[in-house]
């Protein structure tokens, strides 16, 4: 059995699409005092790059992919930890009391009105 | 035996991982959810990248003698790039925080553009295809990082005025031309064949130059005042060129998980620019940081 996948043509063309309709859908009702958190919390998760970093500094076979690759690596870990330090940072600021979430989530976002 | 479970174990985590990012962005939109939300996609983080180690199985034939040395790299890196990234995330003052998000973002884009990089001095694209999107992915990815960092300069009163000069937007134009153009001549290469002009490694090398040089001069005569819808672009480009480097990696992790980030990106930036009461492109391309505070004055 294999469980590896091969993701060409309109299969990727698919994945972008409907994670590019997620991404768009799940952020859409997001009020205006979660902006830099919620752009924080996204910069966060594409430090899953630091994946494609691994994989490609473990699959180098010449001294200037090694190099590059370590870089790749140490960019993307310090873009995955970093972001999320600071995300935990600015939402922990959120948790504070219990009455002032509520009040937050009904005042809505100018844009939101029209 | 070992390549079938490792590709069985990285499959599951990669698929739990990319939900987890999913859903906890979605319990970020609210403030109530928002602090679970961040534990949750950083679960999903961690064994996304524990279980990418066990591609030590599945290496192409070219590079196991290296086996060892770069697995020690790798962990090298990821210590070294995480827990300093960490400490300094966890001291900076509050209020500094939106230039960290800058810095943080603009590694995310070196990464991914490093990535796109090694893809292509290794010359291990199949295809014109894929050598088409992995220019693209080093493209947005270079754009994103040295366009972070002046972002961050700028946050950071490193820099602290806007810098304009005549006919500066045809300057970053041609730069912008130029780094396409020399993409282009690196595909016809590849497809025709062709001895290029210089070596193909020099050819690349300015072509990740250029890319890094038309990020800084399109940040450069953005106000300060702007920075924080300049930042988050750059957060939606690096989200875009992390999923490009995804398809390119054969890993659909990176690819839902950077195509999520370029589309919700995207969407904040559109909010945000709301919320200034400006449009995106007003911000990019009219130099009106300072002018616009004149006007109201």
């Amino acid at each position: 059995m294999h469980f590896d996948m091969a993701i060409t043509g309109f299969v990727a063309l698919y994945i972008f699409m409907l994670a590019a309709f997620g991404g768009w859908v799940i952020i859409g009702n997001v009020p205006a005092i979660l902006h830099t958190p919620l752009m924080s919390g996204s910069n966060f998760v594409h430090g899953i790059v630091v994946i494609g970093g691994i994989m490609a500094l473990l699959n180098a076979s010449t001294v200037t992919e090694q190099i590059i690759g370590f870089f790749a690596v140490l960019l993307g870990a310090g873009n995955a930890a970093g972001g999320y330090a600071v995300t935990d940072r600015m939402l922990a600021m959120f948790k504070t009391s219990g009455q002032q979430p509520v009040r937050i989530l009904h005042a809505r976002h100018p844009a939101k009105k029209s | 035996m070992y390549p079938t479970i490792a590709h069985l174990i990285t499959g599951a985590a990669d698929l739990i991982a990319a939900f987890l990012f999913m859903y906890g962005l979605k319990r970020m939109s609210s403030p109530v959810s928002a602090p679970s939300g961040i534990r949750l996609a950083g679960y999903g983080m961690l064994l996304a990248v524990t279980a990418s180690f066990l591609n030590v199985f599945t290496v192409d034939a070219a590079a196991k003698p290296h086996l060892w040395i770069n697995l020690a790299l790798a962990i090298v890196a990821l210590l070294l790039g995480a827990s300093a990234a960490w400490f300094k995330g966890r001291s900076v003052a509050m209020t500094e925080m939106p230039q960290m998000v800058a810095i943080y973002n603009g590694l995310g884009g070196g990464a991914a553009g490093a990535i796109a990089a090694v893809e292509l001095f290794g010359n291990k694209t199949h295809g014109t295809g894929q050598l088409v999107v992995t220019l693209l992915g080093g493209l947005i990815g270079a754009i994103s990082m040295s366009g972070s960092v002046i972002a961050w300069a700028k946050l950071d009163e490193v820099l602290k005025k806007p810098m304009r000069f005549p006919g500066q937007r045809l300057v970053n134009a041609l730069v912008l031309i130029a780094s396409l153009a020399i993409g282009g001549y690196i595909v016809v290469i590849a497809q025709t064949g062709a001895t290029p002009l210089l070596p193909i490694a020099s050819v690349l090398w300015i072509f990740f130059g250029t890319t890094l040089l038309f990020g800084i001069l399109m940040t450069l005569p953005i106000g300060g005042a702007d920075m924080p819808v300049v930042i988050s672009i750059y957060n939606a480009a690096t989200g875009l060129a992390v999923g490009l480097d995804g398809y390119v990696m054969q890993e659909p992790a990176l690819m839902i998980a950077g195509m999520v980030v370029g589309a919700a990106g995207t969407l904040l930036t559109l909010l945000m620019a709301k919320a200034m009461n400006r449009s995106v492109s007003n911000v990019l391309f009219s130099n009106f940081g300072e002018a616009s505070t004149k006007k109201l004055s």
